[in-house]
C-alpha cells in the first residue's frame, strides 16, 4: 500500500509517499495509524476540507482498502 | 491554436487565455505548484470534457505548468473552439475559474519572508460558483 501526503500535509509530515509493510484494511484504520505515529498528522487529517483519494478516485467515507491500494490525501486545493 | 483551425469549416471562434504569475509585491520571489500526477490531469481533463459538452465547443485545449516558477513566467494556457464567439468566451471563463479555484493543485509562495501555503481568493470562489447549477445564496441578488 502506498500513502502519499500534498501540500501542506507533506510539509507537516516531513514525507510524500510511504509504502506500508503492514496495509490497515480500512481508511479509518489506516488514519489513526498514521495518528498513532504522528499525532499532529492524524489531527491535520481529520480537519475539514481534507479529502482522500484511493486509487485516483475521491472517497468520501470510510472505505476498505486492497493491501496494493494508493492512498493519497489532499488538503483543501488551491487551484493553480 | 493552428491545429484548431486547420481544415475545419465549422469553427468561428477559437479564444485563447494565459495566465502569469504575478509578483503580489516585491516580497514574492517564486511561486511552487504541486500536483498528484494521474489525478489532477484526470480531474482537469474531466472538467475539460464538461465545459466542452455544457458550452458545445467543437475542441478545448488546457496546458498547465507544475513546479517551481517566478513572477512573469506563464502558469496556464486555456484554448476553447466553437461555432461561435458566447461559447468559446464563456468555456474559457469557466475553465480558468475552476482552475483558480477548484483544480487539485497546492500552491505555495516563496518570499523574503519565507515559504507559505496560498489559498484560493473569495473573488476566485465566487467566480467558480457562477458556474454551478443550483443558485448560491445571493446570487439571485445579482440577476436582478
Amino acid at each position: 500500500m502506498r500513502v502519499l501526503l500534498f501540500g501542506p500535509l507533506r510539509d507537516l509530515a516531513g514525507w510524500r509517499e510511504r509504502t506500508l509493510a503492514s496495509p490497515p484494511p480500512s481508511l479509518a484504520a489506516l488514519k489513526a495509524a498514521l495518528a498513532r505515529e504522528d499525532l499532529a498528522l492524524g489531527e491535520a487529517l481529520d480537519r475539514p476540507g481534507v479529502q482522500a483519494a484511493v486509487n485516483k478516485a475521491i472517497v468520501r467515507r470510510d472505505a476498505i482498502l486492497s493491501a496494493d491500494a494508493e492512498v493519497a490525501f489532499l488538503p483543501p486545493m488551491s487551484g493553480g | 491554436m493552428a491545429a484548431f483551425c486547420q481544415g475545419r469549416r465549422d469553427v468561428g471562434a477559437v479564444v485563447s487565455f494565459t495566465g502569469l504569475v504575478r509578483g503580489e509585491d516585491e516580497t514574492v520571489q517564486a511561486l511552487e505548484l504541486e500536483a498528484y500526477a494521474g489525478f489532477t490531469d484526470l480531474e482537469i481533463g474531466a472538467m475539460a470534457d464538461a465545459a466542452a459538452v455544457r458550452h458545445g465547443l467543437i475542441d478545448v485545449l488546457i496546458v498547465h505548468r507544475i513546479g517551481r516558477m517566478v513572477p512573469g513566467d506563464p502558469i496556464v494556457f486555456v484554448a476553447t473552439a466553437a461555432a461561435h464567439r458566447r461559447a468559446a468566451f464563456e468555456a474559457a471563463d469557466q475553465l480558468m475559474d475552476y482552475l483558480k479555484s477548484r483544480a487539485p493543485f497546492w500552491k505555495k509562495s516563496h518570499g523574503a519572508t519565507g515559504e507559505r501555503w496560498i489559498e484560493p481568493r473569495p473573488q476566485d470562489y465566487q467566480d467558480a460558483a457562477r458556474w454551478d447549477d443550483v443558485p448560491a445564496p445571493g446570487s439571485l441578488k445579482d440577476r436582478r
